[in-house]
């Protein structure tokens, strides 16, 4: 299960509506170890598509490494699907690399309703979960 | 030229659980030969038909080897070779 606070899922869910009909792609980073997210961090979609994502490597390496100075993972990665539902696709399944994240995915497709769902992906395999929305941990 | 080397969660099946592990070689290439010696398998989640996979972003120092050269990039005694697996999708 991902329990996340709701002005994180609000972050995420504006980010996506702001880069709609592009993707949208970020983190949400929370002590290592700790599966609890607590601080988001959007990042620049490299590819700026409506099809595809995908985190621009340098600002990666800066996150990443800022990351683990700070004793930080990304608990969260999620990324927008903006004219489909929020279920990973076969090349989201493909590039998926971190077995400690939870991949939350946000549709945009209807402009009133957004879908959020979250999924561990691990050696191709997806597993969805719920998500329990909360105001404080 | 040895270099230090980070190596990404996904990785580190290879590595024993290491998290940072040295390795030598005058090119990046030289180097990933040098990890496989000692991490049997992961020249196979690092490159692809003789390129860099797509699945991993590999920094020699603050640059990303794709602008820089990929697996013939020089290295110097003391560069740090970082592995992150590359976040992307559809």
């Amino acid at each position: 299960m991902l329990e996340i606070r709701a002005d994180l899922v609000d972050a995420m869910v504006a980010h996506a509506r702001a880069d709609h009909p592009d993707e949208a792609c970020g983190v949400l980073a929370g002590a290592e170890g700790s599966d609890r997210p607590i601080r988001h961090i959007a990042m620049l979609n490299a590819e700026r598509s409506p099809t595809f994502y995908r985190f621009d490597s340098m600002e990666q390496l800066k996150v990443w490494r800022a990351l683990e100075d700070a004793g930080e993972a990304p608990i969260v990665i999620y990324h927008s699907h903006t004219a489909t539902e929020a279920y990973p696709s076969r090349t989201d399944i493909s590039y998926a690399s971190e077995p400690d994240s939870h991949y939350v995915l946000v549709s945009t497709r209807d402009p009133d309703e957004h879908e959020l769902r979250s999924y561990r992906i691990v050696d191709g395999v997806v597993t969805e979960e719920p998500v329990k929305i909360v105001e404080q941990y | 030229m040895t270099v230090t080397v980070s190596v990404p969660t996904i990785l580190r099946s290879h590595t024993g659980g290491e998290k940072r592990v040295t390795a030598s070689g005058a090119t990046l290439q030289a180097v990933i030969s040098d990890l496989e010696a000692n991490y049997s398998g992961i020249t196979d989640r690092l490159v692809d038909n003789g390129k860099l996979h797509r699945f991993v972003n590999i920094y020699v120092n603050d640059e990303d080897v794709r602008f820089s050269g990929g697996l013939d990039t020089e290295i110097s005694d003391g560069d740090s070779v970082t592995i992150l697996p590359a976040v992307a999708g559809g």
